[in-house]
C-alpha cells in the first residue's frame, strides 16, 4: 500500500470508573488507503466504537483517556493538534455516522439547519449556498423533493431517512474519510440493505473512504475491503474479505462466521454460537483473552500473549495455533 | 391555531369561574363578618344600613349572583375597609407597582438561573459546579422575606445607592426583586443544570460535535433549547410563587402594590377586595399557563397546538 489515509499505531484508551480502569481499547493497529473500505467487526463491548470515537477524539476525558499509541491523517498527528485544530478535521475531513437515526438529529431543529451548519462552519459560503448543496447531497442519498423537505423536522421522517439524511450530513464537506458506527443496527432489514447499497453507490461518485463498524458480517461481506476483528480491545485478526471469510485463521472468527445462518448450508445442522461471555476489561486476563472461549485453547495461551503472525501481506492473525509446534486443528 | 386558541380561551374563562366561585363561597365560610370587623359602633341601625349597602343582608346565592354580574362589568365595588375609595381605584394605583416588581423578578430568575444552571452542567463536578448548586439551595432555603430584612439591614442600610423602602425609581426594584427572584432562580438553576447534563449526553451532541461545531454553539444551539422545555413547564407555577411572595416582601419594602391589599383584606374580612385581588392573580396565572403552552409549540415542533378536532 503506497498510499495511506489513516494510521493508527498501537491504540490504547481506558476509561477510568469506580471499580477501576477500564481498559476498552487495547494496542489497536491498522491503516486505511484512500478510497478503501474496512469493516471493525466483534461483539458489544470489544472496543469497536471506541475506537472509532477515538479517531475523532470523541472520546469523553475524562473519564476516558488515550493511554498510548498514535493516530495520523494524511500524515499529520490528530493527538497533536489543539481543540480548535481538531475542531476543522471534525466534519470537514471526517464524517461521522452513529447508530442510532432516531436519536442522532436534533428534534428542536430543521433538518435543513442541521445539514447546513457543518458546512457554514467550516467553509466560507452563503447559507443559500450551503442549502444549494444539502439539496444536492440529499438527491445523492435517495430522498424526494429534497427542496421541501430541508424545512421539515426529525421526527417527520422515517428511519431508514433519517439515516439518510445522516449520511447527507456526513458527506457535506466532502470528507476524506466517513466513520459509520452502527449505521444499519436500528434499522430493520430491508432498509439495512438499501443504506448499505448506499454506501457503495457514494464511494464510487466520491471515493470516499469508510470505516464501517458492526457486528453483522452479512454487512461486511457485502461492502468491505478488509476486516479487522476485534476481540476485548484488541484486534485478533485482520485480512481482506475472501481471507477472513474463506480462512479465517483465529477460533474467535472462525466462530463468529459459524454463529451466522448462511443461506447455502446445511440447515439439518445447528448454528453454533461462541460459548461464554467476553472477558472483564477492568482486568483483561494475562495470555489470550480468548482463551477461557476457545475451544482449542492450550497451556501456552493461558500464560503468554500470542504474537502477531503474517500469513500474507495483508492477512494476520494473533494466536498461538500459528505457532508451528501447536497441532492444526482446521 | 386560532381553534386552539378560542378553545383553551373557554378554557382560561371557565377556570376563573371556578375559582371565583370556591373563593368567595369559602370566604364566606370564614368565621366573622366585616361588619364585626369594621369599627361602626355599637349601632344596630348602623349596621343594618351597612349590611345593605354591602348586600350583606341578601341570601348568599343572591350575593354570588350579583357578584358575578359586577365582575362580569369589571365593577369590584366599595372597598369595606377605605370608605371613601372603590376596589377598583386601589387596584388601579397599586397595580403598576406590583406588576413591575413581578416582571422584573420574573426576568431575573430566569436570565440568571438558565445562565448559573448551564455553567454548573459544562463545569459539571467541578467547584463552579458546587459553588453554583450552593447558592441554590441557599436560595431555596433562606425564605424571601427573611431575605429582604438582611438585604435592608445589611444592604440598604450601608450603601445609599439602595433605598430602604418605598417606590419609585428602579433602584426601589432592586432588592425586593432579587429578594423575591432568589428562591425561583435557584429552582430553575437546578432544574436547568440536570436537564443540561441530560441532554448533553444525548446522540445529536455527540452529532453536533462530530460535524466540527464549537462548543459554544453545541450549547447554545443544540442543548439548551432542549434543557428548556421542563424550564418552561415550571415557569406557569413560578409564577404563582412569585405572585404569592410579593405579597409579603411588597410589605417589608413598603411597596405600594396591591400585595398589602391583598393581606389586609383577609383579615378584614373585607369581602369585594379578597374576591378583586384573587380574580386578577388567578387570571394573571391562567395567561400564563397559557403562554407555556404557546412556548412549548415553539421550542419543541413535535408538541403541536391544536384541538383533537383538527
Amino acid at each position: 500500500m503506497s498510499e495511506t489515509l489513516l494510521e493508527i499505531n498501537d491504540l490504547a484508551v481506558s476509561f477510568s470508573t469506580q471499580g477501576g480502569e477500564v481498559q476498552a481499547v487495547r494496542g489497536v493497529s491498522f491503516a486505511v488507503a484512500p478510497g478503501e473500505t474496512v469493516a471493525i467487526v466483534g461483539e458489544s463491548g470489544c472496543g469497536k466504537s471506541v475506537t472509532a470515537q477515538s479517531i475523532m477524539r470523541l472520546v469523553p476525558e475524562p473519564p476516558g483517556r488515550i493511554k498510548h499509541g498514535s493516530i495520523h491523517l494524511n500524515g499529520k498527528d490528530l493527538a497533536a493538534l489543539s481543540d480548535k485544530q481538531m475542531r476543522s478535521v471534525r466534519g470537514k475531513q471526517i464524517g461521522m455516522i452513529f447508530q442510532d437515526p432516531m436519536t442522532s438529529l436534533n428534534p428542536t431543529l430543521t433538518v435543513g439547519d442541521q445539514l447546513t451548519e457543518g458546512i457554514l462552519t467550516h467553509e466560507n459560503i452563503s447559507k443559500s449556498e450551503a442549502e444549494k448543496k444539502a439539496v444536492e447531497l440529499l438527491n445523492l442519498v435517495g430522498i424526494a423533493n429534497p427542496q421541501e423537505r430541508l424545512k421539515l423536522y426529525p421526527h417527520q421522517f422515517s428511519g431508514g431517512m433519517r439515516q439518510r439524511i445522516m449520511i447527507a450530513m456526513a458527506l457535506m464537506c466532502k470528507p476524506s474519510l466517513l466513520i459509520a458506527d452502527e449505521p444499519t443496527t436500528a434499522l430493520d432489514v430491508t432498509i439495512q440493505a438499501q443504506i448499505i447499497d448506499l454506501f457503495k453507490e457514494i464511494q464510487e461518485k466520491t471515493g470516499v473512504a469508510i470505516i464501517i463498524i458492526t457486528h453483522d458480517l452479512g454487512v461486511v461481506a457485502q461492502i468491505a475491503d478488509r476486516i479487522n476483528v476485534m476481540y476485548a480491545g484488541e484486534i485478533v485478526e485482520s485480512g481482506t474479505v475472501k481471507e477472513i471469510f474463506y480462512k479465517p485463521q483465529h477460533p474467535y472468527t472462525r466462530g463468529l462466521l459459524t454463529s451466522v445462518p448462511r443461506l447455502d448450508g446445511d440447515r439439518s445442522q445447528p448454528l453454533i454460537p461462541i460459548a461464554g461471555t467476553p472477558p472483564d476489561l477492568f482486568s483483561p486476563p494475562e495470555g489470550c483473552a480468548f482463551t477461557s472461549r476457545c475451544k482449542y485453547a492450550m497451556e501456552v495461551c493461558r500464560a503468554y500473549d500470542p504474537a502477531v503472525t503474517h500469513l500474507s501481506d495483508r492477512h494476520f492473525t494473533k494466536c498461538w495455533l500459528q505457532d508451528e509446534r501447536a497441532e492444526k486443528p482446521f | 391555531m386560532l381553534k386552539y386558541i378560542l378553545k383553551r380561551f373557554a378554557w382560561m374563562v371557565l377556570t376563573v369561574w371556578i375559582i371565583i366561585t370556591l373563593t368567595f363561597f369559602l370566604m364566606h365560610a370564614i368565621p366573622g363578618d366585616p361588619l364585626d370587623v369594621a369599627d361602626v359602633g355599637s349601632s344596630d341601625a348602623a349596621s343594618a344600613n351597612l349590611a345593605a349597602y354591602y348586600n350583606l343582608d341578601q341570601p348568599l346565592a343572591m350575593q354570588y349572583v350579583t357578584y358575578l354580574k359586577n365582575v362580569v362589568t369589571f365593577d369590584f365595588g366599595p372597598s369595606m375597609t377605605s370608605r371613601s375609595r372603590t376596589v377598583n381605584d386601589m387596584i388601579e394605583s397599586g397595580f403598576p407597582a406590583s406588576l413591575q416588581l413581578g416582571l422584573a423578578t420574573l426576568f431575573f430568575s430566569v436570565i440568571s438561573g438558565v445562565v448559573l444552571g448551564v455553567f454548573a452542567a459544562l463545569k459539571h463536578n467541578k467547584m463552579i459546579d458546587y459553588l453554583t448548586m450552593i447558592l441554590a439551595v441557599i436560595g431555596i432555603s433562606i425564605p424571601n422575606f427573611i431575605q429582604s430584612m438582611l438585604f435592608i439591614n445589611y444592604i440598604a442600610v450601608n450603601v445609599e445607592f439602595f433605598p430602604i423602602a418605598r417606590w419609585g425609581t428602579y433602584r426601589h426594584v432592586i432588592l425586593p426583586a432579587i429578594a423575591l427572584a432568589s428562591g425561583p432562580m435557584a429552582i430553575i438553576a437546578r432544574l436547568t443544570r440536570s436537564n443540561m447534563l441530560e441532554v448533553l449526553t444525548q446522540d445529536y451532541i455527540k452529532t453536533a460535535k462530530a460535524k466540527g461545531l464549537s462548543t459554544m454553539k453545541i450549547v447554545v444551539k443544540h442543548a439548551l433549547r432542549n434543557a428548556l422545555l421542563p424550564v418552561v413547564t415550571i415557569m406557569g407555577a413560578l409564577t404563582a410563587a412569585v405572585l404569592t411572595g410579593s405579597f409579603v416582601v411588597e410589605r417589608i419594602f413598603a411597596i405600594p402594590g396591591i400585595g398589602q391589599y391583598f393581606v389586609n383584606s383577609i383579615s378584614n374580612r373585607d369581602y369585594p377586595m379578597i374576591m378583586a385581588t384573587t380574580v386578577i392573580y388567578s387570571t394573571i396565572l391562567v395567561v400564563m399557563m397559557f403562554i407555556v403552552d404557546i412556548l412549548y409549540g415553539l421550542i419543541d415542533p413535535r408538541i403541536k397546538l391544536h384541538s383533537k378536532e383538527d
